[in-house]
């Protein structure tokens, strides 16, 4: 491996392992304004009591998601340096509003949240935590837009002298339709992750009859989230791939593995044997799904991998275009099969628990409590097939991989960072979920009677 | 004005704010074994920051931000440069985030032991290795002529970086002891307070001597003038922790570590990563700059929001303006 491929793996690593962490604060830190809402307006104790537990879990997973976002902010100056250069003009100007309008705000007032459950009056200390999840949601917003950019370049010019992108309307940036759909669906798919969790745990407790005050509102809350959420995923995600087909095709046919242009093309459920369009032995296939999921229409013309990668070079001269098919076709599956799979356990726990109802199927509970890791390999694997979807590129169309990297950073160098990020990842991954279990598993406890409530819940 | 000026000066203004801030964050966490004798007097330290470290953290986030979007050749060049320092500083910030999280969501002495040990190596760690990256940066480094630094990490491990680092390590701790000595109450004030001003002498002596080295290497009246009124207010603390003043020792803690920061940059300025193999290297506040537009954007941005966002940090420490004290830390 070179440093090339060496950072590759570093972001690719860094980057999926902080969004495990992001969507559930995201999606945790509004449910759980939620929660204390309906506690300051109703004044019933279960809202209260559930705030402080689900309020201690998001706070627990918030941590790492915060400490994992520096390596976020530093990596591209870092490892990817002549990326920096090429596009800070217009890529650093989305992360420093982030910076400053969502990262203040998210922290300061998270820590007022937490310390500041008897220091502030009830009204007030309500608004911290709305005000932390509007910066949860702002910084979203503002990264994707970065993102967005590098899918679809747009609102810039390249400098003749420089060779480098400059910006010339920050507000189609921000405003584009790659930008909007890929928030609505990114911001979705962080509710149905915090509503799983939600789901999770209530079934956990609920199966062994504990607090079912807390755990059995918990349940239906979680569920719906994720069935309301998990649709306007689908929705979005709709919208997102026909974007997607006209500003990359490319990444759509690699999404699918077609090679030949298709008019009308089937969409295959799975395929056995190889992706290079060579041998497939059996696939199990679907008509004129993938002409409607591209374009819109059932009938609809999807351009394929080879007639693309002719165009391309054409147009960009030698050299493949293509992505990395196996990862770009499982990707793209295992992101929709697992949404899928969550919507169907969320469908299911309601049914099972409606009116009041609790079923003895240990089979229904097991598949309940596992409903958390499913948003979680969405998000994983959606990120990882539209981001490998773009390669060769960095920013599609302008600027590779390759040439984005850091040319001063030695193998060693990149190594060792490779290195000490992913065992530092790993041992806070253990930590972390041991004590997300710990809390989970006990259940809502009462503070004691002399401590602080402040700090029963802080440090 | 120039934008790039502008631009100039809200970066040396983040810095400024990110060591005045988190540095006493630092401090706390450098001096937890040293003043905290026992859990409860521990967890009596790291609650006087609990509400603030992570705000305090986002402005070195707003700092690389800013630099990235006004300068970024400077960001691309000075993240890739000093690359092993930084991947040092990124993993000491890490584990020492976690450890205030974490150390006390669960009990027994070896969870609570090794997450202290996080927390001081987290924050020794950074507080050195800032000082020896910024006093790098104006002693000026390594650049070819694609501003690519050509250099190692031992390269940055010279005489006057390390006194940068030595620098900045005690004057975190002494700011953090400042702290200590105004956010708590009763026998913590008195020691926190005693401590500070055991420690505020050295701090005179390796400060004057790091910013006499940069005045006497780098002549500039600005410059010179701002380090002189650094390492006069820093003689201010020292005069202000014998009488027991300590929101005066605090603004005097704070103001020198303002000023020096300031120092440094005015000393750079127009420069903003000196080369020290050809000046044609060297990377400025044009060479280096985004275009007209961005700057005028962020310039924008920066004009409404960043009033906003002192506003309401501003609001977080009056809200825990009180004295923590060892009474409300339940044993």
């Amino acid at each position: 491996m070179d440093a090339l491929d060496l950072a590759r793996w570093q972001f690719g690593i860094t980057t999926v392992y902080h969004f495990l962490f992001v969507p559930i604060t995201i999606g945790m830190s509004l449910l759980v304004a939620g929660m204390q809402t309906a506690w300051v307006r109703t004044g019933k104790e279960h809202h209260l009591r559930a705030t402080r537990f689900w309020g201690k879990l998001f706070l627990i997973n918030f941590a790492i998601g915060v400490v994992t976002g520096l390596v976020q902010e530093f990596q591209f100056g870092m490892n990817w340096s002549d990326y920096s250069r090429f596009v800070g003009d217009v890529f650093g100007a989305p992360l420093a509003i982030e910076g400053l309008l969502a990262f203040f705000l998210e922290s300061t007032f998270l820590g007022l949240w937490i310390f500041g459950w008897d220091r502030l009056p009830k009204k007030m200390h309500l608004a911290t935590i709305w005000l932390a999840g509007l910066g949860t949601v702002l910084s979203a917003y503002f990264i994707l837009a970065a993102n967005s950019w590098m899918q679809h370049p747009v609102g810039y010019t390249i400098d003749a002298a420089t060779g480098r992108a400059e910006l010339t309307d920050i507000g189609r940036v921000l405003t584009q339709n790659t930008t909007l759909v890929t928030f609505a669906h990114t911001i979705t798919a962080c509710f149905v992750t915090a509503g799983a969790v939600l789901l999770a745990v209530s079934a956990w407790h609920l199966r062994r009859g504990n607090q079912t005050e807390v755990f059995r509102p918990g349940l239906k809350l979680g569920a719906w989230v994720v069935l309301v959420a998990g649709l306007g995923t689908m929705i979005s995600g709709d919208l997102q791939a026909r974007i997607m087909t006209e500003q990359q095709p490319m990444k759509m046919a690699a999404a699918e593995a077609l090679y030949t242009t298709s008019q009308p093309a089937s969409f295959s459920v799975f395929t056995i044997g190889s992706l290079d369009g060579s041998s497939e032995i059996a696939s199990m296939r679907v008509p004129n799904l993938l002409s409607f999921l591209a374009t819109g229409s059932p009938d609809g013309r999807v351009e394929g991998i080879d007639d693309l990668q002719a165009a391309y070079e054409q147009k960009y001269g030698e050299g493949s275009y293509q992505p990395y098919v196996p990862v770009t076709y499982w990707g793209f599956r295992f992101m929709i099969g697992f949404g899928g799979l969550a919507m169907l356990v969320a469908l299911a726990a309601l049914w099972f628990t409606r009116r009041g109802r609790t079923p003895g199927n240990r089979w229904l509970w097991l598949a309940a409590i596992a409903s958390v890791g499913m948003p979680l390999a969405a998000n994983s694997f959606g990120w990882i097939f539209t981001e490998m979807g773009r390669q060769p590129w960095a920013v599609f169309g302008l600027f590779t991989t390759a040439d984005s990297v850091s040319p001063s950073v030695s193998t060693g160098e990149a190594a060792t960072s490779l290195i000490v990020l992913t065992v530092l990842y790993g041992v806070l991954a253990v930590i972390e979920v041991g004590l997300f279990v710990k809390y989970a598993r006990r259940g809502y406890v009462e503070p004691a009677e002399q401590t602080d409530r402040t700090l029963a819940f802080a440090y | 004005m120039e934008l790039t000026t502008v631009w100039f000066a809200l970066i040396a203004l983040l810095w400024a704010g990110y060591f005045l801030l988190e540095g006493f964050d630092f401090g706390v966490g450098i001096l937890l074994p040293v003043l905290g004798r026992g859990d409860r007097e521990r967890r009596l330290l790291i609650n006087t920051i609990g509400p603030v470290w992570d705000g305090n953290e986002v402005w070195l986030i707003v700092a690389g931000g800013a630099t990235f979007a006004a300068f970024p050749e400077w960001y691309a060049t000075l993240f890739s440069g000093f690359y092993l320092p930084l991947l040092l500083i990124l993993v000491a910030l890490i584990v020492r985030g976690v450890a205030f999280e974490y150390r006390g969501k669960r009990d027994g002495a070896r969870w609570k032991k090794r997450w202290d040990i996080a927390i001081v190596v987290g924050s020794v760690l950074p507080a050195v290795l800032w000082g020896v990256a910024f006093g790098n940066i104006v002693r000026g480094i390594e650049l070819d002529a694609n501003h690519e630094y050509v250099g190692g990490f031992a390269d940055l491990l010279n005489p006057y970086g390390l006194l940068g680092g030595l620098t900045t390590l005690t004057l975190f701790t002494l700011h953090g002891a400042v702290f200590l000595a105004l956010k708590t109450g009763g026998e913590m004030r008195v020691r926190a307070g005693r401590l500070a001003a055991r420690l505020a002498p050295p701090a005179v002596a390796v400060a004057a001597a790091f910013l006499l080295w940069t005045v006497l290497a780098h002549p500039d009246l600005a410059g010179g003038i701002l380090a002189a009124a650094a390492a006069v207010a820093l003689i201010g603390a020292t005069l202000f922790l014998r009488v027991r003043r300590e929101g005066w020792a605090f603004l005097a803690t704070g103001a020198t570590l303002v000023l020096a920061v300031f120092a440094l940059f005015v000393t750079l300025f127009p420069t903003v990563m000196p080369s020290s193999l050809a000046d044609a290297n060297s990377l400025t506040t044009t060479n280096a700059s985004s275009s007209h537009y961005t700057l005028t954007v962020m310039t924008w941005v920066a004009v409404f929001f960043t009033p906003v966002v002192l506003l309401y940090q501003g609001w977080t420490y009056w809200v825990f303006r009180k004295r923590l004290t060892i009474e409300r830390i339940p044993a």
